[in-house]
């Protein structure tokens, strides 16, 4: 009688406490440990890092490296190179998706892999081609330099390259909401007699405005934070072809860390907005796409 | 054809014209320059020794990072989607944090954190290992950088994956683990290798991350993409070209995979089309 007893309450205790589909709480908090710890150890610590060594030397010598010229320079060429990257490449992205969500048509399969291209090439490589089209001795390069024109270890170079490495995140961000939505509402603008435009602006635009942030938020912080294709189209040249990144690996190189990770600093923060609100945009997204379905 | 809305000629015209002036001639002249000696000085560029010991630890070191991503990214994934704990939603948005965070950062990070006298590295070397400027430190940097491709790819898996089935295991008197081996998994497997994939590919290329870390030794610590730094520093353009050439390829080669990945799940689901 009383082991009856105990085998309801047994089967009682794993009918209320968990269900048949769920692990065990020893395993299940094993799993978490081993989940956060992880995460703690490999992505949180390098973080805490920054600000660490950055504020190592006190407050007021943190500061005093964004008085630096050079530093401000560096920032201002940053904010530049976003300034004319991420909106062109907006304007790709719009287009591209319009073009690839909208029509049909023979090689789409082949633009749209061509649009991952960036994501997959090492970043080196995305400042290569351009040295090796642009550079001294590149294609272009005698004629460039008959012209007076300087494209690789100047500004335009930088920009070109930060392109290449951004131009992916609107038009991805926007296609898979595009294709979601469908296109009857603007098919209906158009029997109702709307323009191209008007459409775009009045229907789609509306449509996809959360979607559409999300891309060029994704696309502002790589443009601000890229490295490796930046470095290999600027030359290093202080105060003119320095962007934030290449900035810090000077500071470090010269053993000016304090200061190298007070600017890193600067772009963690960003980094960390840039999550902030990505979550944010893509929840808002998520709302406005089970919306349109509904 | 469905070609009722405007634009079409407009917006494809402009994709076409961007992508033409900032990928496709720019690649032409990657493959003009690369084959612009003889065939013969090409292979010799690509194959010297110094580029070969690159090569392997380019793509080995690459390998050991994604296979350990695989792990805890199936993990992490696992828990993000299946319990509920104080901190999730935390965890969850700052996984992306390495794809965020600028790769220059990060490396700086890591190198503080594991050079002999950091947090990290102090307790380390208490047990006689050393994390920076040798392999352990860019495979260190590469787990970094790969982690968020695992679990973006297999959380989707695993939210959609239907409670019936393994409610089915159970009934028919299976163990947890079970279910797990033989209904979860498997279901999951197309998504885990493709972000073990999509980590691989991004470690063979990655940089930034990795320069300072490294130390940048040849034969020992020099990874394929600054050997390419390199040449350009040397103005050796041809050879840059060619081990552009051969990291481009495989690039191709890790994309062809993933796209057979994709190709054959996509079978294994819907086997009548």
């Amino acid at each position: 009688m009383a082991g009856a007893i105990q085998d309801l309450t047994k089967v009682r205790h794993t009918a209320r406490g968990r269900r048949a589909t769920e692990e065990g709480p020893l395993a299940r908090w094993t799993l978490i440990v081993i989940a956060v710890a992880f995460f703690a150890a490999f992505l949180l610590l390098p973080l805490a890092a920054v600000f660490a060594e950055g504020l190592r030397r006190g407050v007021p010598l943190y500061f005093k490296t964004f008085a630096d010229p050079v530093t401000l320079d560096a920032i201002k060429l940053t904010l530049i190179t976003a300034a004319i990257a991420v909106p062109a490449n907006t304007l790709f992205g719009v287009a591209a998706a319009w073009a690839i969500t909208r029509f049909e048509f023979r090689g789409k399969q082949f633009l749209s892999t061509l649009i991952d291209l960036p994501l997959w090439v090492s970043p080196v490589i995305g400042g290569l081609i351009y040295v090796l089209l642009f550079g001294s001795q590149g294609v272009l390069g005698p004629w460039l330099q008959a012209h007076h024109w300087k494209i690789i270890y100047a500004m335009p170079g930088i920009v070109i390259a930060t392109v290449f490495v951004t131009f992916p995140f609107v038009a991805r961000g926007l296609i898979p909401l595009m294709e979601a939505q469908g296109v009857a509402e603007e098919e209906a603008a158009l029997t109702l007699g709307a323009r191209g435009w008007q459409i775009f602006l009045r229907v789609t635009l509306p449509k996809i405005k959360w979607g559409l942030l999300y891309g060029v938020i994704l696309a502002n912080a790589r443009a601000m934070g890229e490295f490796g294709a930046v470095s290999v189209v600027s030359g290093h040249v202080r105060g003119l072809t320095n962007t934030v990144p290449l900035q810090i690996e000077i500071l470090y190189n010269e053993y000016a860390f304090a200061s190298a990770f007070a600017l890193a600093s600067l772009l963690s923060l960003l980094a960390l907005v840039t999550l902030g609100v990505k979550t944010y945009v893509e929840w808002r997204a998520r709302q406005q796409l089970d919306e349109s379905q509904r | 054809m469905r070609r009722i809305l405007p634009g079409f000629s407009l917006t494809l015209g402009f994709s076409v014209l961007y992508l033409t002036l900032i990928v496709l001639i720019p690649f032409a002249a990657l493959a003009a320059r690369a084959f612009s000696g003889s065939w013969q000085h090409l292979w010799e560029v690509v194959t010297s020794p110094r580029v070969v010991a690159s090569y392997e630890l380019s793509f080995g070191v690459s390998l050991l990072a994604s296979l350990i991503n695989g792990l805890f990214g199936f993990i992490t994934a696992w828990v993000l989607t299946r319990y509920r704990f104080p901190g999730r939603r935390v965890l969850d948005g700052l996984v992306d944090l390495p794809f965020a965070l600028p790769t220059a950062v990060a490396g700086i990070a890591l190198t503080a954190l594991y050079a002999p006298n950091g947090w990290v590295g102090v307790l380390l070397a208490k047990i006689g290992v050393t994390a920076a400027f040798n392999r352990l430190g860019i495979l260190l940097a590469l787990v970094f950088i790969g982690f968020p491709f695992v679990v973006r790819t297999l959380q989707p898996v695993l939210v959609s994956l239907s409670d019936d089935v393994e409610e089915a295991a159970a009934m028919l008197g299976a163990t947890r683990f079970q279910t797990f081996r033989r209904v979860v998994f498997p279901a999951a497997l197309p998504a885990l290798v493709t972000g073990i994939t999509l980590s691989f590919g991004r470690a063979v290329g990655e940089y930034g991350s990795i320069v300072f870390i490294s130390g940048n030794i040849p034969f020992k610590t020099e990874i394929t993409p600054l050997l390419i730094v390199a040449k350009l520093e040397q103005y050796d353009y041809q050879g840059a070209a060619g081990i552009g050439l051969v990291m481009l390829l495989a690039s191709f080669g890790i994309l062809a995979v993933v796209n057979a990945v994709q190709w054959w799940n996509n079978r294994r689901l819907n086997p009548t089309n």
